[in-house]
């Protein structure tokens, strides 16, 4: 089944603003990255998606269904997560989500109990019976995923999840969007001007600038075949990277990370290795795919 | 999840195939919601204090009345002038309910959260517009049953006594409807034009007080014609004359009262018809708007 797909999809505001032209693009079920700069159009085709816009020519189709037709019916099944601030600061998590199920058509007591299981899975527990001002942003965003959950969507849209978080709460918003979109059989598009935050977690990348489209595809065919291991040492880091240059690994630098190809599980033996007989701080190794930045206009963002 | 083995931290992600309400019960759950916010039910203490005040003063006010009715039998409001004397208060009442209502929800942008589920924009804002009708013809009708209460027990002619009263009652709750509908329209349309809660109830004092000074220098004026139409000016004298049409004798129950209107009670009821649905048709334009942003 298609998830998405759109044909000469066109919108433009009073006749002189275009945010979307001629977009033809049809993607299949699972974690969908939607990337493009700020103004590429990403809010406006989420709009549409969400039946809230109509476009100005062109055809749309979410689940199978037209939202300029049966807006209620795709609204239904579908999860939004907007950009910007959009909680009560006096009430708390709990009921803010328990209201918004029962908007989405469930039951009082159904509501309640989805609301806290939401608000479990996106890791808010005791916090959630406090007013919403007090939270942090990564907690205020946790919840605006957690309302998007509680009536068990077939799929959310989620724009610029990742805002205004630190590092480490990117993370592990991304961890759990990859969560959602895997184990919890819920397709996901993930809006983001960071390509190189998507990448990681979307099977399917979609591209757009200036209201068209650069380029959709899995993300595996993007990808060239090698993937590489991320290190970091607090300090050393010149130690370290002679010293795997001197074990044969094309070592190559990236800011404070060192980067080397992995050819297989020996590779992590070996960074393991040196970094231990040079004591150093091991801050970080993962593995991540080579950036898919390069496959996209020059004029898109690369990476944080 | 079959083993209870106490692991409590994650049992997994259900999906739900219960029942899912439809457009009517989604209505009716935003308009309880609506109530309860506007009494500050399942909201802070603070929330509380001012409506609860309110409802306090009027049904003290009532029970004075019905006590000074009992001990002198002189009736010194009827159920319509009463209404007309709280106007003060319920014009207070909306400009603190109505922002409470819609103000607070445009400034938190709680709003993208609303129109992304099925329920359509309109839903939104009439389920919020019924709510407020309703807290307000619930703060006059409540103290005008308790005064229909302590005349129908303190009744000297029996059975027949408490139907008269019954059938002074009605009317009287009528004209409270009355008010309701067109405070809360037009309370509603300007609360829904600013997300600050100040301004918003600001506005709305300023849109019921604003007016009455017009209606004064209009009553004045050398022509008896424009003299019977003044009150059309402001909404509160707009109620008097289209309550003193409609119903006539039946709200000052053979008391003085009533306002001049002359032969221009069709008109009255004509403007007020046309004064809600122009409120109603703009606050649903205004909410078209903001659902597209």
């Amino acid at each position: 089944m298609t998830l998405l797909a759109t044909e000469s999809l066109t919108k433009t505001y009073g006749g002189r603003v275009t945010a979307l032209a001629d977009l033809t693009v049809s993607v299949e079920p699972g974690i969908i990255g939607l990337v493009g700069a700020n103004g590429a159009g990403k809010s406006t085709l989420i709009k549409i998606l969400l039946g809230l816009l109509p476009p100005t020519s062109g055809r749309v189709q979410v689940l199978g269904l037209d939202p300029t037709t049966d807006p209620a019916e795709v609204r239904a099944r579908v999860g939004y997560m907007p950009e910007h601030d959009a909680l009560p600061p006096d009430l708390s998590a709990a009921e803010l989500v328990t209201h918004l199920g029962r908007m989405s058509g469930l039951p009082r007591t159904v509501a309640r109990e989805r609301a806290s299981e939401a608000l479990r899975h996106v890791g808010l527990h005791e916090e959630r019976h406090r007013a919403v001002g007090g939270y942090s942003t990564g907690m205020k965003q946790r919840v605006k995923l957690a309302q998007a959950l509680v009536h068990d969507p077939d799929l959310l849209l989620l724009d610029e999840p990742t805002n205004g978080l630190d590092p480490a709460g990117r993370d592990a918003m991304l961890a759990l969007i990859h969560r959602i979109g895997t184990e919890f059989g819920i397709s996901v598009v993930v809006c983001s001007h960071l390509l190189g935050e998507v990448e990681r977690i979307c099977d399917t990348l979609v591209a757009i600038d200036g209201g068209r489209l650069l380029r959709a595809d899995r993300v595996a065919a993007m990808t060239t075949a090698t993937d590489v291991l991320a290190v970091e040492v607090s300090e050393g880091t010149e130690e370290l990277a002679a010293r795997l240059a001197a074990l044969d690994l094309p070592v190559s630098r990236d800011g404070r990370l060192l980067l080397v190809p992995l050819a297989d599980d020996h590779t992590y033996d070996l960074i393991l290795g040196a970094v231990a007989e040079l004591d150093l701080p091991l801050h970080r190794l993962d593995q991540r795919r080579h950036r898919v930045a390069e496959l996209f206009a020059p004029r898109e963002p690369s990476h944080v | 999840m079959s083993d209870a083995t106490g692991v409590i931290h994650d049992i997994g992600y259900q999906r739900y195939t219960g029942p899912r309400l439809g457009r009517r019960q989604v209505f009716g759950a935003l308009y309880g919601h609506g109530l309860r916010t506007v009494f500050g039910l399942g909201r802070s203490a603070k929330a509380k204090i001012f409506p609860w005040l309110v409802v306090a003063v009027v049904t003290v006010v009532a029970a004075g009345l019905t006590a000074v009715r009992s001990q002198l039998g002189q009736v010194v409001l009827t159920y319509a002038q009463f209404a007309d004397a709280m106007s003060w208060l319920v014009i207070f009442f909306v400009a603190v309910a109505a922002p409470e209502l819609v103000s607070r929800d445009l400034r938190s942008g709680v709003l993208p959260l609303y129109f992304s589920r099925p329920l359509p924009r309109g839903d939104y804002a009439l389920a919020k517009l019924a709510a407020l009708m309703t807290a307000l013809w619930l703060l006059l009708g409540g103290p005008q049953l308790v005064m229909f209460l302590g005349a129908a027990f303190t009744t000297s002619r029996g059975m027949r006594g408490v139907w008269d009263e019954l059938l002074d009652l009605l009317p009287g709750l009528l004209y409270a409807g009355l008010w309701a509908v067109v405070f809360a329209s037009i309370g509603l349309l300007v609360a829904s034009l600013t997300g600050k809660r100040a301004f918003a109830a600001g506005g709305i004092v300023a849109v019921f007080l604003m007016t009455t000074p017009v209606v004064g220098v209009l009553s004045i004026m050398p022509s008896r014609t424009v003299n019977e139409l003044a009150f059309l000016a402001s909404p509160s004298s707009l109620v008097s004359g289209v309550g003193t049409w409609a119903l006539g004798d039946l709200l000052t129950q053979g008391q003085e009262g009533g306002i001049p209107i002359g032969g221009f009670g069709p008109v009255y009821a004509v403007v007020a018809v046309l004064l809600v649905a122009a409120c109603v048709s703009l606050l649903l334009l205004r909410y078209r708007k903001v659902a597209a942003r």
